[in-house]
């Protein structure tokens, strides 16, 4: 199927009405929010129903934008060499989720490392701690703020625990299925994606059931800096297995429709890619911040 | 370096240019996607300029005259904002995108769709950020644009940010996806486009720039993202990631920012690099001299941006230790910068020496920015920054390197690559009144912001006490000047882009290098359809 030219598309209509979407989106999100969460703003067109609007727009968009390209993926006009841009591509594009997590890695560690230990009087800030906040003690996690909010820390073994280990079954998995495409298995491989994702959904169910949890027990986003790194992190972390499973749920669709060969799969492993990336993140995840 | 036969596209059945408007709202043409960030990039850099002109008709004379000063804080904020994500590094992505695929021989940019998007996502972008202005300006009640300064440092951007911060923070997400899909472009446009026998180290040092420049990206704007993200949060979902009573810290915001604000530095100037590279040996008559060690510099200099953010926040208060390692890490980038200089020099050495328009701009960039450099060097002193932070001298220093540095260098690869872009050569005339203009009034712009620095005159403020009022007087006439000498340019590019000038050969000068040479002035809509053989 491959072929010796590279694959130049024809114009297209998507990036810019993507690009419409994308700020409608942006936009809408801002204004949502503030009106939600500021007492002197009145909802309006341009709060939560532009955001809807802007988010189905772009996921219109997206579907078709991405149905042309497996159009061109099926009809064979991808050559090997744009196999290996896209995978180049979605390679770079995951170390851009990296370097994004690391932000919010570092921010916990300059929290946990220097800032907690400067509000105590460290080093230098012997007047620091005297003239703010003499009562604070610095500890992490973080259960009483210097103003004195207090919040319950969460542990480590029961269900995040419980979530590790159905992450890395579900790594396990998806490796099987990936030897299964390369081998032609059909069988085998919609059987082991099919429990990947029905683990990815489980993981997610139970990261449900903990924020529930953890808002019970006064673990919340605005109990100071240990409630917003704890949610942050995982929020985030969370919000990325839920793109994951959606990947990897639209590559099952695709295999089931008898789409991709062992040397024409990029989009499944760029999704297998994600998956495991997701995954490496959520073992830094479980030591950093809920263990140590 | 390299020479290959010019292969230009003969079958015309399905492969012919769109016309009209769709040709360039659709576009999947690197040179067409080229030349919209270029124009884009030129719009913004006229804006920005404006709201230059709208500060120093303010600080022109002591006193208040024209605006108030909530006004004029948002015009330094969006003006630094407009100048640095909307001129200088679309203006690069532009000239990448332009050029990348002819130097290395390529079709197009390896990801043709996503490229367009990268492109169209920022008028979007700047449009939410200047209808803020605008809306300042102009409309009821007059809400404040953003007011925090281009480095939006907490909490005055989150606890006290007026209510369009948010809009910016969403505008700054959508530059960041505009970035990122870039820059993944590029690299994988270079890594996995090269035509055969383009080896990386035959690879043209615009081309190597690009690509250390392209990895900065991908490696920060995520990080920028990050710290607006949180920024979001902290305005409206109670965190505390930079509130020092839930546990937080502002200084936070500054470490997350300016890990991502030292490396942007060298985003704005790596291709600038790249571009002086290539110029000073076609007009010097010379190969560049030290080839390889101009890529290992740039490489140099890229990893050495990752560890010495804290460089602009020596009055911060960090520990003693802290200061001296970021002290001595900035120091040490002017090692490999001071290589490329050499280089340059070098290069010019015993050359037999043209100075058409290119060269004039290259060189006036290689001395001005190595002006710049040397008052970075200054500041990179801690205890000597203790004095200068926040004064006019960091407002000299960085418009030395981002005005005579980055936009001069764009200026020259504006010059050097318009025959080939528009298949005219630009106006000689206006293009000398044009460097010559620029080049005096940029000096006496930027110049005595130094005097005033040293002598404590602090950036960001819409007064000054009266000493400091007649050489603020002659830097605001410096500064209408310059804005004005940029009209010209205008009236240069908009004739070429009518066609209006002497017809380009296709290497319009004699000592030029490279595959771009080798087609035809204007480029064909597409060029390399099969990729020349790179001996």
């Amino acid at each position: 199927m491959a072929t010796d030219k590279y694959y130049v598309p024809e114009s297209s209509p998507w990036p810019l009405t993507a690009s419409i979407g994308l700020c409608m989106t942006a936009v809408g999100g801002a204004h949502f929010i503030q009106q939600s969460t500021m007492a002197d703003m009145e909802p309006s067109f341009s709060g939560k129903p532009l955001f809807f609007l802007g988010l189905a727009w772009l996921l219109v968009v997206v579907a078709l934008w991405w149905r042309d390209t497996i159009k061109e993926s099926v009809t064979g006009l991808h050559s090997n060499q744009l196999g290996g841009s896209y995978r180049q591509g979605m390679l770079w594009f995951i170390f851009s989720e990296v370097m994004f997590f690391a932000a919010f890695f570092g921010a916990m560690f300059y929290t946990r490392w220097l800032i907690i230990p400067w509000l105590g009087g460290e080093g230098s800030n012997a007047m620091t701690h005297e003239l703010l906040w003499p009562e604070f003690q610095p500890m992490w996690p973080l259960t009483e703020t210097p103003d004195g909010t207090t919040t319950t820390p969460m542990g480590a073994w029961g269900l995040p625990a419980i979530n590790t280990a159905i992450l890395l079954v579900s790594s396990i998995t998806l490796t099987i299925a990936h030897h299964a495409l390369l081998e032609g298995k059909r069988g085998t491989l919609i059987l082991f994606q099919a429990m990947t994702v029905a683990l990815g959904v489980i993981f997610l169910g139970l990261q449900a059931l903990e924020y529930v949890h953890a808002y019970d027990m006064g673990l919340t986003l605005d109990a100071g800096i240990y409630g917003s790194l704890f949610f942050l992190l995982t929020g985030f972390h969370g919000a990325h297995v839920t793109i994951g499973t959606i990947f990897l749920l639209v590559t099952l669709i695709r295999v089931i429709k008898g789409h991709f060969s062992e040397d024409n799969c990029f989009a499944w492993e760029a999704g297998a890619w994600y998956w495991h990336f997701v995954d490496v993140v959520w073992l830094f995840l479980f030591v950093t911040v809920y263990w140590l | 370096m390299s020479t290959a036969a010019a292969t230009h596209d003969d079958h015309h059945d399905h492969h012919h240019a769109p016309t009209g408007l769709k040709r360039w709202l659709f576009s999947t043409n690197h040179k067409d996607i080229g030349t919209l960030y270029l124009w884009f990039s030129f719009a913004m850099f006229l804006v920005g300029g404006f709201m230059a002109m709208v500060i120093r008709a303010e600080l022109l004379e002591p006193g208040m005259q024209f605006v108030d000063p909530e006004f004029f804080n948002q015009m330094t904020t969006v003006h630094g904002l407009v100048m640095v994500f909307g001129a200088v590094m679309p203006a690069t992505v532009g000239l990448a995108n332009w050029m990348i695929p002819l130097m290395i021989g390529a079709p197009d940019m390896a990801l043709p769709r996503m490229n367009n998007w990268s492109f169209w996502i920022l008028p979007f972008a700047f449009g939410i950020l200047i209808f803020a202005v605008l809306m300042s300006a102009f409309g009821a009640g007059n809400p404040s644009a953003p007011n925090f300064g281009w480095t939006f440092y907490a909490p005055l951007s989150t606890k006290y940010g007026p209510a369009s911060t948010d809009l910016f923070i969403l505008s700054v997400h959508m530059m960041g996806i505009s970035s990122i899909m870039g820059a993944i472009n590029v690299v994988v446009t270079v890594f996995n486009m090269r035509a055969p026998g383009m080896t990386l180290m035959k690879m043209p040092l615009f081309v190597w720039t690009w690509l250390i420049t392209a990895f900065l990206l991908i490696a920060v704007i995520p990080v920028l993202a990050g710290v607006v993200t949180m920024m979001l949060t902290d305005r409206h979902f109670g965190t505390s990631f930079f509130d020092a009573a839930g546990g937080g810290d502002p200084v936070l915001f500054q470490h997350v920012f300016w890990f991502f604000g030292h490396p942007e530095v060298y985003i704005m100037i790596l291709p600038s690099f790249g571009i002086v590279s290539a110029i000073i040996p076609a007009f010097a008559r010379k190969p560049l001299f030290g080839y390889a060690s101009m890529v290992y510099a740039t490489a140099s200099i890229a990893l050495l941006s990752f560890v010495v953010w804290a460089h602009h926040m020596f009055t911060v208060g960090m520990p003693l230790a802290g200061t001296l390692f970021f002290m001595y890490m900035t120091m040490l980038i002017s090692v490999p910068t001071g290589v490329k200089v050499f280089n340059w020099v070098a290069t010019m050495w015993r050359g037999s020496m043209t100075f058409e328009l290119p060269m004039k701009w290259a060189i006036a960039f290689v001395i001005l920015f190595t002006c710049g450099g040397l008052s970075g060097l200054m500041l990179a002193i801690t205890p000597v920054d203790f004095q200068y932070h926040d004064t006019y001298f960091v407002v000299a220093h960085f418009h030395y390197v981002l005005v005579t540095g980055a936009i001069f260098s764009i200026f020259a690869a504006a010059y050097y690559w318009l025959p080939k872009w528009s298949g005219v050569m630009p106006s000689k005339l206006l293009g000398e009144l044009h460097f010559w203009n620029s080049l005096i009034s940029a000096n006496l712009l930027f110049f005595p912001m130094h005097f005033v620095g040293l002598a404590g005159m602090p950036r960001r403020y819409a007064d000054y006490a009266l000493q400091f009022a007649d050489y603020n007087f002659w830097i605001s006439i410096g500064g209408f000047w310059f804005g004005l000498s940029q009209v010209i340019f205008l009236v240069v590019a908009v004739r070429c882009a009518m066609k209006k000038g002497e017809p380009a050969p296709a290497k319009p000068w004699e000592g030029a290098e490279g595959l771009e040479w080798e087609v035809p002035s204007p480029a064909p809509f597409h060029t390399f359809d099969t990729p020349p053989v790179v001996k």
